[in-house]
């Protein structure tokens, strides 16, 4: 319950903060309201952070606790184990980014022109970043090793990834930097889902998402065979 | 009869370069209750958890009820059951949704009578509500045994189950090993305190370093080992022992002031009186005596002296 509330909290603030301060200056962004051009942006940012943070809990705690013993005397395969963490990881994040969505649409007109290519960025950003926590979660040693990568690395990345601004609307030089930002693609994939407006083509989201998914998917699978931090 | 259990030639190398197993060789009958008796750092938890799959053995192989642990490792660990040396659950479940939760892991149909019967067994069904934070130490380790015991393991491993439990629990627990092989399971131990293997098992095996130096039936292995020493503390020296005395097993201490007696634990009664009667009779005065049992230190020293010599 909590975990649903504080994000339909966090939403209105921002925007109470974002939609009436700053949207009053900055009336529309491609032809979208800038209210409902944050929506997109924000939902991403909220998956980002929620999938890797579940996923890397979800794996870290028993392994901090002990428990994990239990799950590697267990008659399952690895790929069993991942599916059952971040699928568990990425459901929780997918439920919270529809949360968002509805939450928004009481502030906003929000509109989505593609449904199922929304669905389908959700799913798919959520489960690569849940696991990317999994993959954070077996390799920290401790806690601040499982929350420096996201402080680091991450929430710069996502708050320079266009979530409350276009990139067009950056000078040249910053904008070709931002193009080496992955999150840029997420986010202009998932905003064109709604919109159809975009920073790049879908299709180069799309690449770049799944091409980051086959990349964890593959780590995820090395560190299973050589039994990295988890057995000895 | 094919053994439930066969580990042959056994070895673990941790990446620390630690040889923490070194070609070990055991078989376990279905039925028994075998000890594995060691100091601390002999290589016990290494050993089980080659067996349950959280450690990766170096070389050697382990069938499990014919299955082979690492090729084979959903049979073979479907009929594993382990209690963990360390306290570790979950704590924000309750004690039913835990138990019930391994039995799923395990690949087991959900059956709330069965899982019913083991709480009750271990007295936890009264807490089945309640949330593991909240309970005790001793009670959190029932929890990890009707965790162990939830899908119904063939092979059951405690390691050092009664390390910092109370009597009570220590007193229930060996009930329900008992109980448990009268039902046909297996059930491997391990413990550094000899009387605790004395106690449970059927069988002993002792590890040391990383070698299993010998597996022998409990009652052959007490006779062998369980050596009582008498010291007695003379009022004046001796030059050396009365020949009245020479079929005794005795030493005298260089100073001439002590006598030591070892004896079997078993001849206690025969043995000691006996002595003491004789030391009266030829008139040797004494102030003081002490008793000591062969520590698990010494039965090592005496097993590996023994090893070396019979290899040379
Ligand atoms: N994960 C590990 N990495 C390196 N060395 C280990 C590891 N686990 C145990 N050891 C070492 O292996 C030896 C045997 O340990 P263990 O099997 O736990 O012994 P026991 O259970 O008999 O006390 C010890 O010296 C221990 O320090
Ligand atoms: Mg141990």
């Amino acid at each position: 319950m909590q975990s649903l509330v504080t994000p339909v909290i966090t939403t209105a603030l921002y925007f109470v903060v974002f939609g009436s301060a700053i949207g009053s200056r900055m009336s529309e962004v491609d032809g979208v309201a800038y209210g409902a051009f944050i929506v997109p942006g924000l939902i991403m940012l909220s998956i980002l952070s929620q999938s890797i943070s579940n996923g890397s809990f979800g794996i870290y705690m028993p392994r901090f606790t002990g428990t994990i013993y239990e799950l590697l005397s267990a008659p399952i395969a690895p790929i069993e184990a991942v599916l059952a963490y971040v699928g568990a990881a990425a459901t929780k994040s997918v439920v919270l980014g529809l949360v968002i969505l509805a939450t928004s649409a009481l502030f906003v007109p929000v509109h989505v022109a593609h449904p199922l290519w929304m669905i389908a960025f959700l799913l798919l950003t959520a489960t690569t970043f849940s696991l990317f926590g999994f993959i954070i979660g077996l390799w920290a040693e401790s806690f601040e090793q499982l929350q420096i990568i996201p402080m680091l690395v991450i929430t710069p990345l996502t708050f320079l990834g266009g979530a409350f601004y276009s990139i067009d609307m950056l000078p040249p030089v910053w904008r070709t930097i931002s193009l080496a930002n992955p999150v840029v693609y997420l986010i202009s994939g998932f905003r064109w889902s709604f919109y159809e407006s975009s920073d790049v083509g879908v299709g180069v989201s799309l690449a770049m998402t799944l091409a980051f998914f086959f990349v964890c998917l593959g780590v995820v699978r090395w560190m299973f065979a050589t039994g990295y931090r988890l057995k000895s | 009869m094919r053994p439930i259990l066969s580990i042959s030639g056994l070895s673990k190398t941790y990446a620390s370069g630690l040889e923490a197993l070194k070609r070990v060789d055991l078989e376990i009958t279905k039925g028994e209750i075998f000890a594995l008796l060691g100091p601390n750092g002999a290589g016990k938890t290494t050993l089980i958890s080659i067996v349950c799959g959280i450690v990766t053995p170096t070389s050697g192989t382990v069938l499990a009820d014919g299955h082979d642990v690492v090729r084979d490792y959903r049979a073979a660990r479907a009929t594993i059951g382990l209690v963990p040396q360390e306290l570790s659950t979950d704590m924000f479940e309750t004690v039913w949704a835990t138990v019930s939760f391994s039995r799923g892991l395990f690949g087991r149909e959900p059956d709330p009578a069965y899982v019913e019967k083991v709480l009750r067994e271990l007295s936890l069904y009264d807490k089945r509500d309640d949330r593991i934070r909240t309970l005790s130490g001793g009670m959190k380790r029932r929890v990890l045994i009707a965790k162990a015991l939830a899908h119904e393991p063939t092979i059951l491993f405690l390691d050092e189950p009664t390390a910092g439990v109370d009597v009570e629990l220590r007193r229930d627990m060996w009930e329900l090993v008992r109980r448990l092989r009268d039902d046909g399971v297996t059930i491997i131990l391990t413990t550094h305190y000899i009387d605790e293997a004395e106690e449970m098992a059927d069988r002993i095996g002792v590890i040391n370093h990383g070698s299993l130096i010998l597996v022998e039936e409990k009652q052959k292995l007490m006779k062998k080992l369980g050596k009582k020493q008498l010291t007695v503390h003379l009022v004046e020296p001796l030059a050396a022992i009365p020949a009245e005395l020479a079929d005794w097993p005795l030493t005298l201490a260089p100073d001439g002031l002590a006598l030591d007696f070892t004896f079997d634990a078993d001849d206690e009664r025969v043995g000691v009186p006996l002595l003491m009667r004789r030391l009266s009779d030829l008139g040797l005065g004494f102030k003081d005596l002490n008793t000591r049992q062969s520590s698990l230190e010494d039965i090592f020293v005496s097993l590996v002296s023994q090893r070396g010599a019979e290899a040379r």
